[in-house]
C-alpha cells in the first residue's frame, strides 16, 4: 500500500465515522442547538467524502451551500425563537419512539436491500477532478437546463415568500388622545414605521 | 511557462541520494510548504499588530509601544505571553463543550484558507482547481464559530454579538462571492494561479482593478465587513454589547479570536491584492524586462529573483491595504447594524450584481480586454 491510498483509507474511515456519530448524534440528542451544531459537523465529513471521490467542486459547494448556509440558517432559527415550553411527561411515551424506531429500521432494511441488490455500473473512466467545474456548467446549460431553471424558480418563490412574511406592517395601535406629552419626548423628527422587522432575514 | 526551479524535486532527490526511499523523501517533503505557510500567517500577526498599534498611534498623534523591543516590535509577543498566563475561565451555567470549540472553529478555516495564497508561480501549497472558491466556502464557516461562541458563554451580550457576527457575514458573503465570480469571469478559471497569470504581462496596466474597479471596491468593503474591522465592527461594538461574543473569554481563547481577525485581515488583504492587484506580478513586467535585457527567462539567478520579487510584492500588496484598513479604522466611525444590512442587501448586492452583468457583457463585446 503507497502513502496516498493509506492516508485515503484511514480519511474514509475517519469521515465514514464523523458522519455517521454525527448523524446519530443529530438525531438522538436531547439539546436541540446541539443537534443543529452537529449536522454542521456531518456535512462537513460528507464535503470529505467527496474530496476523497475527487469532486473538489461538489466539496467547496457542499460546505459553501449546506455548513455555510443551511446550518447556520437553522442555528439562526433556533436561537431567535425564544419559546420555554414546559415538557409534561407523556404515559405510554414508548410506544411512540418504538414506532418512530421500527419506521427507521424498516427504511433502512429497504434502502440497504436495495442499494445492495442493484448491480451498480461502476465507471472505469478516470474521475475528471478538476475540470469537474466546467462539466458541471455545461451540463446545467444543455441537458439539465429545465431542471436547473426550475430550482432557481423555486429558490425566486421562497426568497419572495420570506420577504412578504418578514414585512409584515406595523400599525401602533395608540389612541390619538393618549401620546405622551411633548415635554418627555426627544427633540427630533417622528419617524414613520415602516415594518416591525428590519431587513435581517438573511439569504 | 517554464517549469522554474523544482524545490520539491530537489528536496526529494537529495533525499534519494542520502539513502532514503522515494516515498519516505516524498513524506517529508509535504509538510515542509505547509508548515512555511503556517509559520509565515503566524509571524504576520506580529507584523499586523505592530502595524496596527504604530499606525493608531500616528492617527492620534501619540508615540505608541516602544519598550517591548525595538520600536516596540515585540508587543505583540508580549500581549501573546500574558495571554498565555492568563486564567482560562469558563463561565458558570456557559457550555464548556461549546465555548472551547467556538474559538477553534473560527481560526481553523482562516489558516486552512492559506492553502490556495500563492506568492509565485510556483510558490503555492497547492494549485487546487476550485482556487478561489475554496476560500469562499472555507470563510462560510466562521459564522457557525462565532454563533456557537455566542449561545455557549451564557451572556445576553455575546449570544447579540454571536448573532450579528453572523448575520453580517452571511450578507457580504453574497456581495464579496459576487464580486470573485467577476473576476473569475475574466480569467475562465477558479485557480488563483490563473487569475494572476491572467493579469500579467503588461505591468501595473494589466492588473484587474483597471477593469473592475467597481468589483474591487465590493470586495474590499464586503472583505471588511467579513473581517468585522471598522467601520463594521458591529459585532464587537463596545458601547452596546461590551465585546460582542468575545465578552466571557479570557486567556488563550480569546487570544484565539485576536489570532483569527488579524491572521484573517492578512488574508482577505492577500486575496485582494490577488484579485485585482496582480498578485506576485512587479508593476514593470519582470519578463518584459528580462528580454529587454537579453536574459533567457530560465536563467538559475533571474528565477530567483523572480521569485523574492514575486514573494515581496505579494506581501507589499498586502501590507499596504492592511494599512489602509487601519487608517480606515481611524477616519471612518462605526455605522448602526440597520444601516449595515441596508447597505449590504440594498446596496452592495444590486451593485455586484450589475457589476458581474456587465463584466460579462463586455467580455463578450471585446474578448480581447476581458479574457474572451
Amino acid at each position: 500500500m503507497t502513502l496516498a491510498e493509506g492516508v485515503q483509507l484511514v480519511a474514509f474511515g475517519l469521515l465514514v465515522a464523523m458522519t455517521l456519530g454525527g448523524a446519530l448524534g443529530v438525531v438522538l440528542l436531547d439539546n436541540i442547538v446541539y443537534s443543529a451544531f452537529l449536522l454542521g459537523g456531518v456535512f462537513t465529513s460528507m464535503a470529505g467524502l467527496y474530496i476523497l471521490l475527487n469532486a473538489g467542486f461538489v466539496a467547496a459547494a457542499q460546505v459553501l451551500v449546506y455548513v455555510g448556509a443551511v446550518s447556520v440558517l437553522i442555528l439562526f432559527g433556533i436561537m431567535l425563537v425564544n419559546k420555554e415550553q414546559p415538557f409534561v411527561p407523556m404515559r405510554r411515551a414508548w410506544l411512540g419512539k418504538a414506532a418512530t424506531g421500527g419506521v427507521c429500521v424498516g427504511l433502512f432494511a429497504l434502502l440497504a436491500a436495495s442499494t445492495l441488490n442493484t448491480p451498480w455500473a461502476i465507471s472505469s473512466e478516470v474521475p475528471t477532478g478538476d475540470m469537474a467545474t466546467a462539466a458541471i456548467g455545461i451540463h446545467f446549460f444543455t441537458d439539465y437546463l429545465l431542471p436547473f431553471e426550475l430550482a432557481s424558480v423555486l429558490l425566486l418563490i421562497a426568497l419572495i415568500g420570506a420577504i412578504v412574511l418578514a414585512r409584515r406592517e406595523f400599525i401602533p395601535d395608540v389612541a390619538p388622545g393618549d401620546l405622551a406629552s411633548e415635554a418627555l419626548q426627544l427633540p427630533e423628527r417622528p419617524r414613520e414605521l415602516v415594518s416591525s422587522v428590519s431587513a435581517s432575514e438573511p439569504d | 511557462m517554464n517549469q522554474g526551479i523544482d524545490l520539491q524535486g530537489s528536496f526529494v532527490n537529495a533525499l534519494v541520494d542520502l539513502g532514503l526511499p522515494a516515498g519516505a523523501a516524498k513524506a517529508l517533503w509535504l509538510p515542509l510548504p505547509m508548515v512555511v505557510i503556517l509559520v509565515g500567517a503566524t509571524v504576520s500577526i506580529f507584523v499586523t499588530v505592530w502595524l496596527e498599534r504604530k499606525i493608531s498611534a500616528a492617527a492620534q498623534q501619540r508615540i505608541g509601544p516602544e519598550f517591548a523591543g525595538p520600536l516596540g516590535t515585540l508587543q505583540a509577543a508580549a500581549d501573546g505571553i500574558k495571554l498565555i498566563f492568563k486564567e482560562d475561565i469558563t463561565p458558570a451555567k456557559a457550555d464548556p463543550l461549546l465555548f472551547t470549540l467556538g474559538p477553534a472553529i473560527v481560526v481553523i478555516p482562516v489558516f486552512l484558507s492559506y492553502l490556495i495564497v500563492p506568492f509565485g508561480q510556483n510558490l503555492v501549497i497547492t494549485d487546487i482547481g476550485v482556487g478561489i472558491f475554496l476560500w469562499i466556502a472555507l470563510s462560510s464557516i466562521a459564522p457557525i464559530g462565532l454563533l456557537m461562541s455566542g449561545y455557549s458563554s451564557n451572556n445576553k451580550y455575546s449570544l447579540l454579538g454571536g448573532l450579528r457576527a453572523a448575520a453580517q457575514s452571511i450578507s457580504y458573503e453574497i456581495p464579496m462571492a459576487l464580486a470573485v465570480l467577476a473576476v473569475v469571469l475574466m480569467s475562465n478559471s477558479l485557480s488563483t494561479i490563473d487569475i494572476v497569470n491572467q493579469q500579467s504581462g503588461y505591468g501595473i496596466l494589466g492588473w484587474n482593478i483597471w477593469r473592475q474597479p467597481a468589483g474591487f471596491l465590493i470586495f474590499w468593503i464586503a472583505a471588511l465587513a467579513e473581517c468585522e474591522r471598522l467601520p463594521f465592527d458591529l459585532p464587537e461594538a463596545e458601547e452596546e454589547l461590551v465585546a460582542g461574543y468575545q465578552t466571557e473569554y479570557t486567556g488563550m481563547k480569546f487570544g484565539l479570536f485576536y489570532v483569527g481577525s488579524y491572521v484573517n485581515l492578512v488574508l482577505s488583504a492577500l486575496i485582494v491584492s490577488i484579485l485585482y492587484l496582480g498578485g506576485w506580478e512587479f508593476p514593470i513586467s519582470v519578463s518584459w524586462l528580462a528580454g529587454l535585457l537579453g536574459v533567457s527567462e530560465t536563467t538559475p539567478w533571474l528565477q530567483v529573483i523572480t521569485a523574492s520579487v514575486g514573494i515581496m510584492m505579494t506581501l507589499f500588496k498586502a501590507y499596504a491595504l492592511v494599512f489602509i484598513a487601519v487608517l480606515l479604522r481611524w477616519t471612518v466611525p462605526r455605522i448602526r447594524i440597520d444601516q449595515l444590512l441596508d447597505f449590504g442587501w440594498k446596496f452592495l448586492l444590486p451593485v455586484s450584481l450589475v457589476n458581474l452583468l456587465l463584466t460579462a457583457a463586455l467580455k463578450l463585446a471585446f474578448p480581447v480586454a476581458f479574457g474572451g
